[in-house]
């Protein structure tokens, strides 16, 4: 089923939650929506449910307006961050909930819910547990069940609200591959919630990134990592370098160093952001290079497969921290040692104007994904 | 107070682990001075006059027992009593739900001052519960004209005893769920709306049996006051032999006419009924904690 939104607002007290959110969900996509704590997106997906109201704004549901249609008509199955079963009922009466409540003309028979218990119970691997409590299950596997449950009323559309947010890191990786897998045999379309950048670049076909209320930019994981659209996605998706600088013809100085990012189309001294990630920075050791930012090492972390190499801003980005990631071959090769004075030069930088970045884009676009 | 259940019970285990620490574990002589201070107390304190309403009620023997039981306004005493608790009872028990329900389920403006008013009838002396129900009721009262002009009593009758009860036992119940509701939070009743149960469904099947254990010990509780209400029930009562003489008023009239062992064989009965109170309730506590140790790892 396609799920579309339409200039949702929500405001809690004077907290805005969301200002102005549109998007276009297509119909068996998995899709994450990502950001921040406080970012809009709980709130976003609970109104996409009906478990919250919009102040305005529409939710479509396969086109139809859904605003007036009360959560239980909606058939979304909706997945809790900490599980949310019901405590005094066995994992076969819990996922058995939804059908058993139906009204009495719409309900399968007891032995209809039974086959489909066991099915859904096999579906998430868990059917040798039908007839425990769910505090005597793990975590991942009250997960799993809470899967299980909502998929029980054949929703049309499966929300998820940080599915993983309470488990531990191994069973988040476990699982996470899990619910791809689940997602490609059912295709069921599908949005989950997270502030785990990795979770969601990993699991989703599309990913919806959220600050503040707003939707920063929409695309497959590939597109939003390498083209940030700006510079809270750029910092939100992975480590990375910020420098505060101003354009000077076809180069961005910060204080008396000078950056080329190749070609700038901003006007002559706007202030800018330049960002890098510290794969795409250069350490160079040689006194006569001219370009690139002046920094010291302040430690090099050489256990990995690639050295980290930390550095602290000197002349102009004085006070600034800079990671640089290098093989350890390279680090051996220009004999880096801590306390050395070296010049950092970017392979690859992105640069942002200031003054929009702070004021943010005014016009709220429809986000098609 | 469940909660403060659960946390009592498993107050054994811990202070097992406490005891059998060398570093944690005090000398043994202030162990027993506490434990003697605490028994002695105890003994001084509630076991003797519980055993003394045995004693004196059984003074004269049997026969003068049960005489002082099976006579007519010592029945009807316990049958007013029984009464107004029946009444009371299921009252209280559907106003807690609701107002527990609507306190911790929803939002709205005045929460906090129902929440405050349900404590009202601790706070306030019951002898001035009895006199808000005389000023409202009786026949210099409010209403009081217009009630007798259509024949209606309330004071100095059955419904103002039945009034006075559920008065003074109204906040057991409530009291007992909010705190537990509000533990147990939202989710388990959203997560039922959107599987597609309807409002009452989601009640029956959710709410109420993640909060029974509360419910039934509020309702003991509740119980156990509305039976045993003296303050509030004497000024509304009127002291009417076989007729508004609840089981303490009973008592009362009995031991200032002198009859020490009617008095105190229906005070036994009230004890009784108390020491049946302690035991359901002591069972009541350990179910919850059964249940709620299972929870606690959530």
């Amino acid at each position: 089923m396609s799920i579309q939104v339409n200039n949702i607002r929500k405001q809690f007290g004077s907290f805005t939650a969301l200002q102005d959110v549109s998007l276009d969900f297509p119909t068996g996509e998995l899709v994450a929506l990502l950001g921040p704590s406080g970012c809009g997106k709980t709130t976003l997906l609970r109104i996409i449910a009906g478990l919250e109201s919009a102040d305005s704004g529409q939710v479509l549901l396969e086109g139809q307006d859904a605003s007036d249609t009360h959560v239980r008509e909606r058939q979304v199955g909706f997945v809790f961050q900490h599980y949310a079963l019901f405590r005094h009922m066995t994992v076969f009466d819990n996922v058995a909930f939804g059908m058993r409540m139906k009204p009495r003309a719409t309900r399968p028979s007891e032995k209809a819910i039974k086959a489909k218990v066991l099915e859904l119970l096999k579906l998430v691997q868990l059917d040798w547990v039908a007839d425990r409590f769910p505090s005597q299950l793990s975590g991942g596997q009250r997960q799993r069940i809470a899967l299980a449950r909502a998929l029980a009323v054949e929703p049309r559309v499966l929300l998820l609200d940080e599915p993983f947010g309470a488990l531990d890191a191994k069973v988040r990786k476990e699982l996470r591959r899990w619910l791809r897998r689940l997602h490609d045999e059912l295709h069921i379309t599908s949005i989950f919630v997270t502030h785990d950048q990795e979770e969601a670049l990993e699991v989703a076909d599309r990913v919806v990134l959220m600050d503040h209320g707003k939707v920063e930019q929409v695309g497959t994981p590939e597109e939003v990592y390498r083209h940030p659209a700006s510079p809270f996605v750029y910092s939100f998706l992975g480590s990375v370098n910020l420098f505060h600088g101003r354009v000077e013809g076809e180069a961005v100085h910060v204080g008396e160093d000078r950056l080329a990012p190749g070609k700038v189309d901003l006007a002559h001294g706007s202030e800018v952001f330049a960002f890098a990630r510290p794969h795409e920075i250069d350490i160079v050791v040689d006194g006569s290079e001219a370009g690139g930012v002046a920094a010291k090492i302040s430690r090099i972390l050489a256990f990995g497969v690639t050295a980290r190499v930390e550095l602290d801003g000197l002349n102009g980005s004085t006070g600034e921290v800079f990671e640089v990631e290098i093989t350890r071959a390279e680090v051996a090769r220009l004999g880096l040692e801590e306390g050395q004075a070296v010049r950092l030069v970017p392979s690859r930088l992105r640069v942002f104007e200031r003054n929009a970045a702070a004021s943010g884009a005014s016009q709220a676009p429809n986000w098609v994904i | 107070m469940a909660g403060a259940v659960a946390v009592l019970h498993g107050a054994g285990d811990q202070s097992a682990r406490f005891e059998s620490k060398a570093a944690t574990r005090e000398p043994t002589w202030v162990k027993w001075a506490l434990i003697a201070v605490s028994m002695s107390f105890f003994a001084f304190f509630l076991l003797l006059p519980l055993v003394a309403v045995f004693v004196e009620a059984f003074r004269k023997g049997w026969d003068t027992y049960i005489n002082a039981l099976l006579e007519p306004d010592a029945l009807a005493a316990v049958r007013l009593t029984l009464t107004a608790a029946l009444i009371a009872v299921p009252l209280n028990l559907v106003f807690g739900v609701s107002a527990a329900w609507a306190i911790t389920k929803f939002d709205f403006r005045g929460k906090h001052f129902l929440i405050t008013l349900i404590d009202l009838p601790f706070s306030v002396s019951p002898v001035v519960s009895g006199l808000i129900y005389v000023l409202v009721f009786g026949a210099q009262g409010w209403f009081g004209p217009w009630l007798s002009d259509h024949d209606v009593r309330v004071i100095f009758a059955v419904p103002g005893i039945v009034l006075a009860t559920v008065f003074v036992t109204f906040p057991f119940v409530a009291r007992e769920l909010i705190p537990l509701m509000e533990a147990q939070g939202k989710e388990e009743e959203e997560a039922a709306v959107v599987l597609g149960a309807r409002g009452w469904q989601t009640f029956w099947h959710v709410t109420l049996p993640n909060v029974k254990w509360g419910l039934l010990y509020g309702v003991i509780l509740c119980n156990a006051r509305a039976m045993g209400e003296f303050g509030a029930v004497s000024v509304v009562s009127g002291h009417i032999r076989g007729m508004t003489n609840t089981m303490p008023l009973h008592v009362e009239i009995l031991y200032n006419e002198y009859q020490f062992a009617a008095a105190f064989a229906v005070a036994s009965l009230l004890a009784l009924l108390a020491l049946v109170t302690l035991v359901i309730k002591g069972w009541v506590e350990r179910q919850a904690g059964k249940s709620s140790f299972g929870n606690d790892d959530e």
